[in-house]
């Protein structure tokens, strides 16, 4: 759990918090996880669980009058404040970004080729049309995007073929770091395979560490190094990917990966409830009114994120610390027994 | 929204937009006709009646056609317009086409002028407003842009008017030139600007301009209003944009995101608004010309109407739509030129 | 009830200049339908009245004394005038609004639900209608109307309604297409409700948002046409009621003898009315469409975040 040196980011305690009218919106409260070089970690959870503000917040892309705090240091540094010219620097040289729908990322106006030199030049001013082409072309042919296409307009490609277009763009500089947030939800399930590979290749070719945000569960075990599971703004369990999905240790995971559909599924499965309420989440455990496990310590008391035997981190109260739970904590909580059986009624 | 469409198919949809021109100016063409033949009377005692004898006024009519049957009224009136001859006024029996050589030069310069105008302070206030949302600044703009589009043409020229009569009296503040400019200046292209330029005169040139600048920047400051509140909205909507999010991730600095994502992007529909502005423009021309009794069309067109002159006034009004008509439809041919994404 | 909540519902949470235009343009339209209304007693005089107890009044007499704004070349209160012309604008105003969106929503209905033939003509007509610049339009109409019914309220409203018919007739025609074709009306057959239902229903929805933002603006819009023609002597004759740009068009001959407040107040008025009308219409718009809505996020403390 300790920041190594080869770390290439690490991240500290992140708190995105959203001004709303009914008072302060926690997206993300308190997150922590380490990313090495080349590793690809997969986030997941369902929708408005603050994986997007997570993505977003680490490369600084967060609306104006977004409360932002915590430590992130980058390759050994700490990041720059959110709005400085340094972070803007670091945005497509050493940070990029993969978006979710490919169809209006890309500037209708510009042709490929002035997407590329824009980029570069970005970050490194004064190099010459022919170099940017030269740079733009590998990369577009990893991406098996024909090099007689680099004139063209964006509404000229499919929506496949933009989603690669936006990859190569984001890989153009090779960051070190990338930030995926659902780069195939809008696309078809062949297209997404071919994208899929194209990122899970991505260290070989690139060396580029990624955070692949997705709800897709097959994703993450087809290519995810380690995965992270995300609930209410927190993260409740991360580790080694097939760890995870071998024995997953924290009961939303448990329930995250029952719900799965599969080939072999024979009867579907849900979790009963929906995502809290993020600007008034419940007390103690944020899972505990839909947790089938939750005890007494679970309503009152927030969870001590713990390393168990399988290597993950896990926030629950299941794996203790005994210590730490007060005397009659283990009790089942009764709250969800009836819950469970109005559900049933 | 948009989708792709294979090459090739810009120069179908020009065509396409091209023939359009035709049913569209037949039905003003018709409109024109049968709202100026459903007025009571006859056009010609209405305006010249009491001033010339019977006899004199029935040559009148038979000389306008107005005594053959309406539908060969309508089938000259058409071929007429197609070999590019709106007929001639009533009350001094001149060729609508003549009026137009002689006074629509007048008009051009007006209108273009003012456009010019217009452009020059509306987009940059506009995409001022639109990059600083709610900021002081974008109140000011906003409210100028309002208040100078509230304010009738005729009610901002006679404030200039009273403006200059006060404070820089001696300011010329009708007409288009002095008489003796008008008459030193030899007649060649009937657009006294250019004559003037032509000939070399400076003193003529400074003349004009001086005669042009107060109903310039009236009509102008009308369209600068539309100008600003359109390329606001545009900017607003496209600096929220997914692919102006998308180049700030890529690092792009601030300011060239602004001006190359947004800006740009938000110039594409102001060209089509430009285009749509010429109805206005047109308009508010007729109104500035009364005001600052500037010699064109549209002051032609308003002493017919109180002449009563209905050849005259169906006359220029026609030449009038189908001029809007004809930009309006280029202006779409140029959209499409300009945005790689051919719709429709 | 509920309708009203929600389309409340925009204003209370939009913040800012949206709102401030708004109320603004609120106030200032309120003041012209105080005076429109209460013409007989706000104003002092007539608006065609020469004399009072017997006395005539004089003429171009500077503002004070007995007459507020002074009075003009054909010895009428400004003042007066000024007042009785928020009465005819307004009148000219709803009745032209209310007129075009009658007519737009009754051929929109049927032109959208109807299609093919029938709905392409009706397009190019009203594109046409569109494409012809509205002023020209207006004075066309003025020219004839004044004519053969006599210029006055009821031509110009004509003349205006023709010109911003097509508007509503486009908004109203594409909302019932994609009603016609949108999956809601394709299950609600499915379950047996007739389309008429469907169709008021969802265009109720649809149109409800644009046509309040549509009709304050052509009203701002109409009002400037109006004063238009009656600057160009096509609008309401001086004895049949005031109206703003005749006065107006009088008012451009003084100004050249330095009389300046023959004009000045009248195109202040209409100004202003344009004004307020273009600010509700623009305030309503930031408040009902949701790309010009900003949501706008509140300010964090860092104290508050740390429990």
């Amino acid at each position: 759990m300790s920041t190594t040196g080869q770390d290439v980011l690490s991240v500290r305690d992140l708190r995105v918090w959203y001004g709303t009218e009914r008072g302060a919106a926690r997206a993300v409260d308190g997150v922590s996880f380490d990313l090495r070089p080349g590793e690809i970690l997969g986030l997941v959870g369902e929708s408005g669980c603050g994986k997007t503000t997570l993505g977003r917040g680490l490369l600084g892309l967060l609306p104006r009058g977004a409360f932002v705090d915590g430590d992130v240091t980058f390759k050994g540094k700490p990041m720059p404040a959110v709005a400085s010219k340094e972070y803007r620097a670091l945005r497509g040289a050493e940070l990029g970004m993969i978006f979710q729908e490919p169809m209006t990322r890309l500037n209708p106006l510009m042709r490929i080729s002035e997407h590329f030199e824009e980029t570069v030049r970005a970050h490194h001013p004064g190099v010459s049309r022919e170099r940017v082409r030269h740079a733009a072309l590998e990369v577009l042919r990893v991406m098996g995007i024909p090099p007689t296409r680099y004139r063209s307009y964006p509404h000229e490609f499919s929506g496949g073929m933009r989603q690669r277009l936006t990859i190569a763009l984001a890989l153009v500089l090779r960051p070190a770091f990338i930030v995926a947030d659902e780069p195939t939800t809008a696309l078809d399930v062949l297209v997404e395979a071919q994208i899929i590979k194209i990122l899970a290749d991505l260290r070989r070719e690139f060396d580029t560490s990624l955070l692949l945000i997705t709800h897709n569960l097959g994703i993450v075990s087809e290519a995810c190094d380690r995965v992270a599971v995300m609930y209410a703004g927190r993260i409740v369990e991360i580790g080694d990917a097939r760890q995870v999905f071998r024995s997953p240790q924290h009961p939303y995971t448990q329930e995250l990966l029952r719900s799965t559909i599969s080939l072999s599924t024979t009867g579907l499965s849900f979790i009963p409830g929906s995502p809290p309420d993020l600007v008034d989440p419940p007390a103690g455990c944020r899972f505990h009114p839909r947790c089938p496990h939750a005890m007494r310590v679970c309503a009152t008391q927030a969870p001590v994120p713990l390393e168990v035997a399988g290597g993950q981190r896990v926030e629950c109260w299941l794996h203790g610390p005994e210590s730490q739970v007060p005397p009659g904590g283990g009790e089942p909580l009764h709250v969800r027994e009836e819950l469970s059986v109005a559900d049933e009624a | 929204m948009s989708t792709a469409t294979a090459p090739g198919s810009l120069p179908r949809y020009i065509v396409q937009r091209l023939l359009l021109i035709i049913p569209m100016v037949w039905f003003i063409l018709t409109l024109v006709f049968l709202l100026m033949r459903v007025a009571p009377g006859d056009p010609v005692s209405a305006s010249v009646g009491g001033r010339l004898p019977e006899a004199a006024l029935d040559q009148r009519r038979e000389a306008l056609g107005l005594n053959d049957p309406l539908i060969q009224q309508y089938w000259d009136y058409l071929s007429g317009v197609l070999t590019l001859d709106f007929g001639n006024t009533i009350t001094d029996n001149t060729p609508i086409t003549q009026i137009v050589k002689e006074n629509g030069g007048a008009t051009l310069t007006l209108t273009i002028s003012a456009m010019l105008l217009a452009l020059v302070v509306g987009l940059p206030l506009g995409l001022i407003a639109g990059r600083y949302r709610d900021t002081p600044a974008d109140g000011g703009i906003r409210i100028f842009g309002i208040v100078t589009y509230a304010a009738p043409v005729f009610y901002t020229g006679l404030l200039v008017q009273l403006l200059f009569l006060n404070v820089f009296s001696g300011w010329p503040l009708l007409g288009q030139s002095t008489p003796i400019t008008e008459f030193t200046v030899e007649t060649r292209t009937h657009i006294l600007l250019l004559d003037a330029i032509i000939a070399g005169d400076g003193d003529a040139v400074i003349d004009v301009l001086k005669h042009l600048m107060l109903p310039a920047v009236t009509l102008g400051l009308l369209i600068c209003g539309i100008f600003i509140r359109l390329t606001r909205v545009n900017v607003l909507q496209t600096l929220q944009a997914d692919y102006v999010e998308a180049a700030r991730a890529r690092g792009i600095p601030e300011r060239r995101v602004v001006r190359s994502h947004a800006f740009r992007n938000a110039m594409v529909p102001v060209v089509t608004i430009i285009g749509l502005q010429v109805a206005l423009l047109l308009s508010g021309a007729v109104l500035t010309e009364k005001t600052f009794a500037w010699p064109g069309l549209g002051n032609q067109l308003i002493t017919y109407i109180d002449q009563r002159d209905y050849a005259a006034v169906q006359g220029i009004i026609t030449l009038f739509a189908v001029v809007v008509v004809l930009i309006s439809i280029l202006i779409d041919i140029v959209i499409a030129l300009i945005d790689p994404r051919v719709r429709y | 009830m509920a309708v009203m909540r929600r389309v409340l519902a925009p204003f209370r949470e939009t913040v800012g200049f949206s709102r401030w235009m708004l109320l603004a343009g609120i106030v200032i339209v309120a003041f012209f339908v105080v005076l429109a209304v209460g013409a007989e007693w706000i104003a002092p005089y007539g608006y065609a009245q020469k004399s009072a107890d017997g006395v005539d009044f004089p003429k171009l007499a500077e503002p004070g004394g007995d007459h507020l704004l002074g009075t003009d070349r054909l010895f009428f209160d400004v003042w007066s005038r000024v007042v009785w012309g928020a009465r005819t604008a307004l009148e000219v105003i709803v009745l032209a609004v209310a007129g075009s969106m009658i007519l737009g929503l009754a051929l929109g209905l049927v032109s959208g639900y109807v299609g093919g033939w029938f709905d392409r003509i009706l397009v190019l007509v009203m594109d046409a209608l569109y494409a012809f610049p509205p002023l020209l339009l207006a004075i066309v109409f003025g020219f004839l109307l004044a004519d053969k019914i006599g210029a006055g309220v009821v031509s110009a409203a004509l003349s205006l309604t023709v010109v911003y018919l097509p508007q509503y007739f486009r908004v109203v025609r594409n909302s019932t297409i994609s009603a016609r074709e949108s999956t809601y009306v394709e299950a609600a057959r499915a379950l047996g409700a007739p389309g008429r239902t469907v169709i008021t229903r969802y265009l109720f929805g649809n149109v409800i948002h644009s046509v309040p933002v549509i009709g304050t603006l052509n009203a701002a819009d109409a009002l400037g046409t109006l004063a238009a023609l009656g600057f160009l002597g096509l609008g309401i004759q001086p004895t049949d009621g005031a109206d703003w740009g005749f006065d107006l068009s009088r008012a451009l001959d003084d100004a050249s003898s330095g009389i300046w407040w023959t004009g000045v107040f009248s195109g202040a008025a209409i100004v202003l009315l344009i004004t307020g009308l273009t600010l509700v219409g623009e305030g309503l718009n930031e408040t009902i469409n949701p790309v010009l809505r900003k949501k706008r996020l509140q300010k964090i403390r860092r104290e508050e975040t740390i429990r």
